[in-house]
């Protein structure tokens, strides 16, 4: 692993411990006061700050997956480094993806 | 069973899709597992392959699998290995192996190379000196980790590199942990780019089994650790 790809894992690690924690607060929060879906996008949409929370979190879920998931399939998979490295990208492109979309469904309020 | 006055040996046989053959060797007070291969090789089959030289730990080159642990056959006594007088011996993990017990080292010095793991001075013998204080902080550095003696036992322990056959390793990156450390060097940010490349230090899971096992108390995950900051301190200075 280069340097690089080293100091961003460590970086993205660095930045979803406290946004993690965040997270499972905010869920235990929403089932313990029994929100309903409608109460919680009633919260979440047009919210600016949870439109950079989570998209953050989707952005630094993207980066810190795809380099830990390339390791993965380096020492277990046999592949060379260039097609480890174009399959993380891959990986990478679907969570963030997958994210953002579920960023955008819950704050933007589009209909997606 | 095997009976108190004799050993009960499995021993590696042919290269990579070879199979154990099983010997039996008289047991006698202050016996190394290299005199009991030693044994097999002089009294019961000379064709048996393996290597050794000083026989007192210094040149590491008898290096085996020991029941399943990757150690030094001339410092190993039978006594602290086979109690039970039963003893499976093996050649080291991730290497090719020659025949029986003897691996093809080739690659694992390719690492040292590949590491950057090798002085050069930047100074011509007509030069004066530098001196270097004993205390310095490079120095104690490089103290903690130069007597290596190139047994591969860590290397073999290592399962990174088993996973991953071009992994540097923690030989190759602890030598090169004592070339970054040595102030004589004429370029030692070439040392640092080589253990920090793709196949360098960043692969290290620190899970220490190479310290667990280096026969010489070397911690070679230190020594990477060292590496990993060192080389991430010239990324964020920009030399790297
Ligand atoms: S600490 Fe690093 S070099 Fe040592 S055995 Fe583990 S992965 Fe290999
Ligand atoms: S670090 Fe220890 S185990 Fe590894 S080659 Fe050197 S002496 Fe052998
Ligand atoms: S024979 Fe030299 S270290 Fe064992």
């Amino acid at each position: 692993m280069s340097v690089r790809l080293f100091l961003a894992q460590r970086l993205t690690a660095l930045i979803l411990a406290p946004l993690v924690l965040v997270h499972l607060g905010v869920i235990i929060y929403a089932v313990r006061s029994g929100l309903s879906a409608e109460e919680i996008l009633g919260r979440t949409r047009g919210s600016l700050g949870w439109a950079l929370f989570y998209g953050g979190f989707a952005v630094a879920v993207a980066a810190h997956g795809a380099i830990g998931l390339r390791t993965v399939i380096l020492e277990w998979g046999g592949l060379r480094p260039g097609l480890a490295t174009a399959v993380a990208w891959a990986a990478a492109l679907i969570l963030l993806a997958l994210g953002l979309r579920g960023v955008w469904a819950v704050t933007a309020g589009g209909g997606l | 069973m095997t009976a108190l006055d004799e050993l009960e040996i499995r021993v590696w046989r042919g290269a990579a899709d070879g199979h154990y053959q099983v010997f039996r060797a008289p047991r006698r007070a202050n016996q190394t597992v290299l005199d009991v291969v030693s044994w097999i090789q002089r009294e019961a089959d000379p064709s048996l392959s393996y290597r050794f030289a000083c026989r007192v730990g210094v040149c590491g080159s008898c290096a085996m699998t020991v029941n399943g642990k990757p150690r030094w056959t001339c410092r190993t006594h039978i006594t602290k290995v086979a109690k039970d007088g039963r003893l499976t011996i093996a050649p080291l993990r991730n290497l090719p192996v020659i025949r029986d017990l003897a691996c093809d080292m080739a690659p694992f010095f390719e690492k040292w190379r590949r590491a950057r793991g090798r002085f050069e001075a930047a100074i011509s013998r007509d030069d004066p000196l530098v001196p270097i204080s004993p205390d310095s902080l490079e120095r104690r550095a490089a103290d903690a980790a130069v007597e290596c003696i190139n047994c591969a036992v860590c290397h073999a322990a290592c399962d990174v590199v088993g996973w991953r056959p071009d992994y540097l390793g923690p030989a190759a990156l602890n030598r090169a942990w004592v070339a970054w450390n040595d102030l004589r060097d004429r370029d030692r940010s070439a040392v640092l780019r080589a253990a920090n490349a793709g196949a360098g230090c960043g692969n290290c899971h620190s899970h220490q089994s190479c310290a667990e096992h280096c026969p010489v108390e070397i911690n070679p995950t230190r020594s990477i650790a060292g590496l990993k900051r060192a080389g991430l301190l010239a990324l964020l200075r920009g030399s790297l």
